[in-house]
């Protein structure tokens, strides 16, 4: 067995060590009756690194890869190119096998990537402070909302028509346990200025995606004032985080709290995950205090120098217990550093320039789909993904595609499950897609429909 | 001051290190390289990545264009692979040496893992492609869905967790939904937790709705039986028991725990963060367990990374299969499918953990450490990290003091009697550990015990490795006791950076770079 060292003297010794006749006394504390005598059932004995291997490139083989077709697919998970370094860096072994940076004068690599990391997420989203990450953009979102109730200390939040329906359906189970109950709007394209009659003393939050799920771009600054003219706060989500390049950033347009899917930048589809959430909001004490999640802080040691460590944990469960503002522990550590390390290659031009590549590409793409018969592009402004209706069902249109090695995009139905949506398809394209790529839909559309 | 092997003082006037007075110029020292912060290094016009020139078109971004540049710092790409690379060299690792955190199971993490995970049909696929398009991808969920419910003998797994915690939530949202359908949640409010376990489980009960309530350890730390009897009652919803438990200990009484628990009509919680200790040893179903998470990043291998990512499996009893949250997955015939909507699901899943399926990438690696231990590794695992841990409990025991009596499973507990009268406290003792070039051990966890200090080698580490680090314990523990305490109250010295002062940072918390 390869990756376990001792050998048979060894065990012998140091049974004999510790005093005992065979491995058995050391567990004669299971019941007798729940004992396992032999080998777990069901399961195969151990196998070579080469049989490992084979296994999994054959699964491997059994799924359409997204880098092997043209590939459209958006909907809270991107595919951007990640350079090389990035892949690289993250592997090596004082990132890749350290634990959560407990120790810190033996973790400042962790802790200053975590602190690079938390002014970088400030710095695109325009806010005061990040936190050094949650799992994914969805539960981000739902931590902000249960961060928002505690802030304003009311108890209804509004999720407007926008939102991704897995990251409303995320919030809902995410307040089951408490005193929050959750409005959401009726799924629309356009963002709904009657989000402001929804108001009232009594709420704590409106979640506004932007661009939202339609890839519709949402001015928030009027939303920002309609809240705040209550006492409420408004949460920006956003799930495609190399808009922030191009359009304004939440901050600028009055945002209190940002939650955000990282993925775009550094990681990979990876069928869902891991993915990193980004949560940030205003440099104000109160905000902080009830911030979920772990900060990294500078401070200095013993001798002056300059360093970090993970800080205002008096917030957090291993203090706090069932007070603490969260009960997350193990967050996205080596998805923050991918990303950090991407963003730091692309720096404020590069990031720029990708967002703009984004648009561009998409709105050479959408133009090319509006002149299509039986394609109709809903949008009236977008990022780096758009809807259009189909003259057809888009989730039979989309298998269609696939039969000819295109994943065409995402039918709107697959995420609101059915309803009024069945003929839309959201459709997204980055960096990645080349003129080889629209071709190809163009003419795979064309066929289907 | 310097120490022989014996710990006694020799030439107490020598400095530690002949070149710890000499300054440098540049701030590093030899290898030790110092790497100012990437705002410092980087600028807005630097940029590692080159891009594809933008083709004509119409912007269609309304008035929501961006008017101020970003203000980000760039760095080509040599600049940042030296960067990164300087910091890397300024942290501590499983790969460097033993790391012995009690409760984080720091175990190799084999390659090939890493190499697998990063097969295209696994990291090269979207959540949301047609299903007929990621049946690979599926049949590994499913895979690993199989080996889970072997290893624990129970009845469904619920895949979507993204780290412990988030399963700690899945399990008792599954409990609570059990509870609403039997139209007992406005009663059944209390949830017993003990006093010894991770934080994180007071935490998920109270974001479940629960009350908590907590359960003494009796004198050979586990639960309090006759507490445990008192309390249980028609109110209780739950209790959630870590087992083995936080002091490394097997929970004798687990099956009349479970009895208890069951008879009076609650649900047992068990916190999977210690299954390496048991696995292949006996089942959790066998224990009586109703629901139960598991770390894949701590037993099954996939890297730590720093904090993340994880992933939380969490495996279920037929009286709380029907609750676990979308998606999930389910034959079709020859081919597998998710089932993503609550309106299309046949059972009652109490709702939607995150927007997608789970850790993909974790569930490769995890399920490639399984498969190449088999049912036989999988077994030695447990014994060789049960073992080590007992090695370690019996050498140590020289100079340390155990905390319980007896044998432990895969950590060894100590608390700080052995130090009393010398000046030295655990903190000081783990900070010393760091100048002999070991990681401590958990700090001050559990509570139950005083000054505790948690050791969990795993069963990766050789004979070889637990003498050394057995040894410098050893010699530390003799050195404090004889009075030797000033090297421990100043350590650590030999680290990139000395002792942090957190208070400030907590105090006056600087959280991001800003221009001065």
């Amino acid at each position: 067995m390869r990756y376990l060292p001792l050998n048979e003297d060894d065990r012998a010794a140091m049974l004999d060590r510790i005093g005992v006749s065979g491995i058995d006394a050391l567990f004669a504390d299971i019941p007798q009756e729940a004992r396992l005598d032999g080998l777990i059932d069901g399961l195969p004995t151990h196998a070579s690194e080469m049989d490992v291997e084979r296994h999994f490139t054959a699964l491997s083989k059994q799924s359409l890869s997204a880098g092997d077709v043209p590939f459209f697919c958006g909907g809270g998970a991107y595919r951007h190119f990640v350079p090389a370094s990035v892949d690289h860096l993250i592997q090596r072994s004082e990132f890749l096998t350290a634990y959560t940076p407990y120790q810190p004068e033996i973790a400042q690599g962790t802790l200053q990537t975590l602190f690079e990391f938390q002014t970088q997420v400030a710095q695109i989203t325009g806010m005061g402070v990040a936190n050094a990450s949650m799992y994914d953009g969805s539960t981000a979102t739902a931590e902000a909302v249960r961060m928002a109730a505690r802030i304003t200390r009311r108890h209804k939040c509004i999720l407007a028509p926008g939102l991704h329906p897995h990251y409303s359906k995320t919030v809902c189970t995410a307040v089951e346990g408490e005193t929050v109950h959750i409005q959401a709007m009726d799924p629309a394209m356009g963002e709904d200025r009657t989000i402001a009659q929804e108001l009232d003393d009594d709420t704590a939050c409106i979640v506004v995606q932007n661009p939202n799920v339609f890839g519709e771009l949402v001015d928030l600054a009027p939303l920002a004032d309609a809240a705040h003219a209550v006492g409420a706060l408004l949460i920006a989500v956003t799930t495609e985080v190399v808009s922030l390049g191009l359009i304004q950033n939440p901050g600028e347009m009055g945002a209190d709290i940002v939650a955000a899917e990282g993925q775009s930048i550094g990681n990979g589809l990876s069928f869902g995950g891991p993915y990193v959430g980004l949560l940030a909001c205003r440099d104000d004490r109160k905000f902080i205090r009830q911030a979920p999640g772990r900060f990294a802080g500078q401070t200095v040691d013993a001798t002056g120098k300059t360093g970090y460590v993970l800080t205002l944990s008096t917030r957090e469960k291993h203090i706090r217990r069932e007070k603490a503002t969260s009960n997350i522990c193990t967050n996205s550590g080596l998805c923050t550093l991918a990303f950090t390390i991407h963003l730091s290659l692309l720096g404020a031009c590069g990031f720029a320039k990708l967002a703009e590549l984004n648009h561009a590409r998409a709105c050479v793409l959408a133009d090319r789909l509006d002149a299509l018969s039986g394609v109709e592009v809903l949008n009236t402004s977008f990022f780096n993904e758009f809807t259009v209706r189909l003259n057809g069902d888009a989730a039979k249109i989309v298998e269609t595609l696939a039969k000819k090695d295109v994943l065409g995009g995402i039918p709107a139905a697959r995420l609101f499950g059915g309803g009024p949506f069945d003929d839309l398809l959201l459709i997204s394209v980055t960096e990645t897609n080349t003129d080889d790529d629209f071709d190809a839909l163009v003419t795979a559309l064309q066929e289907a429909l | 001051m310097a120490m022989n092997s014996t710990g006694r003082p020799t030439a107490p006037a020598q400095p530690l290190d002949p070149g710890a007075d000499l300054q440098t110029f540049s701030g590093s020292r030899g290898l030790a390289q110092v790497e100012p912060l990437l705002h410092k290094v980087g600028s807005p016009e630097k940029c590692g990545v080159d891009l594809a020139d933008v083709p004509n078109h119409t912007a269609r971004l309304g008035n929501l264009k961006r008017q101020n540049p970003v203000d980000l710092p760039g760095l080509s790409e040599p600049e940042a692979m030296r960067h990164y690379v300087r910091l890397s060299q300024r942290n501590y690792a499983i790969d460097l040496g033993l790391y012995p955190l009690g409760s984080c199971t720091m175990k190799h993490n084999p390659r090939l893992n890493e190499k697998l995970a990063r097969l295209p049909g696994f990291a090269d696929v979207h959540p949301l492609q047609p299903q007929s398009t990621v049946q690979g991808a599926l049949a590994l969920m499913d895979e690993l869905s199989h080996w889970l419910m072997a290893i624990t003998g129970m009845d469904a797994v619920a895949l979507s967790p993204k780290a412990g915690a988030h399963g700690e939530w899945c399990g008792m949202m599954c409990i609570r939904a059990a509870i609403e359908e039997r139209g007992e949640l406005g009663k059944r409010r209390r949830v017993l937790v003990p006093q010894s376990a991770h934080g994180t489980n007071p935490a998920t009960a109270a974001a479940c709705g629960f009350d908590i309530d907590e359960l003494p350890a009796d004198a050979t730390g586990r639960v309090d039986m006759e507490v445990l009897r008192r309390k249980i009652g028609p109110d209780v919803a739950a209790i959630m028991l870590t087992n083995p438990n936080t002091c490394g200990l097997f929970e004798r009484d687990i099956r009349e725990i479970a009895d208890l628990v069951h008879e009076a009509g609650g649900y047992f919680y068990c916190d999977g963060a210690n299954l390496n200790a048991i696995m292949g040893k006996t089942r959790v179903r066998d224990l009586g367990v109703d629901a139960m998470h598991i770390n894949l990043h701590k037993t099954f291998s996939t890297p730590h990374g720093g904090g993340g990512p994880g992933a939380g499996p969490v495996v279920l009893s037929k009286r709380l299969r029907n609750y676990a949250p979308v998606p999930y997955l389910v034959r079709d015939g020859q081919s597998l499918a998710l089932v993503e909507d609550e309106a299309q699901s046949e059972a009652k899943p109490f709702g939607r953990m995150s927007a997608f399926h789970g850790q993909m990438g974790m569930f490769v690696r995890a399920l490639a450490y399984m498969m190449s231990h088999g049912s036989d590794g999988l077994r030695r695992v447990s014994e060789d990290a049960v073992l080590n841990a007992n090695y370690l409990l019996a050498r140590l025991s020289d100079e340390m003091s155990p905390a319980y009596p007896g044998v432990c499973m895969h950590e060894a507990l100590f608390d700080d009697d052995f130090l009393k009268d010398t000046g030295v406290t655990t903190l000081d003792f783990a900070k010393a550990m760091i100048d002999e070039g070991y990681h401590p051990m958990t700090m001050y966890f559990p509570l139950v015990v005083h000054g505790a200090m948690l050791i969990e080698p795993t069963e990766t580490e050789s004979k070889e490795s637990l003498d050394r680090f057995a040894d410098t314990l050893l010699a530390l523990a003799k050195a404090a006791k004889s009075g030797a305490a000033a090297r421990f109250t100043e350590a650590p010295l030999l680290a990139p950076l000395r002792r942090l002062d957190e208070t400030r940072a907590a105090r006056s918390p600087v959280l991001r770079w800003q221009e001065t």
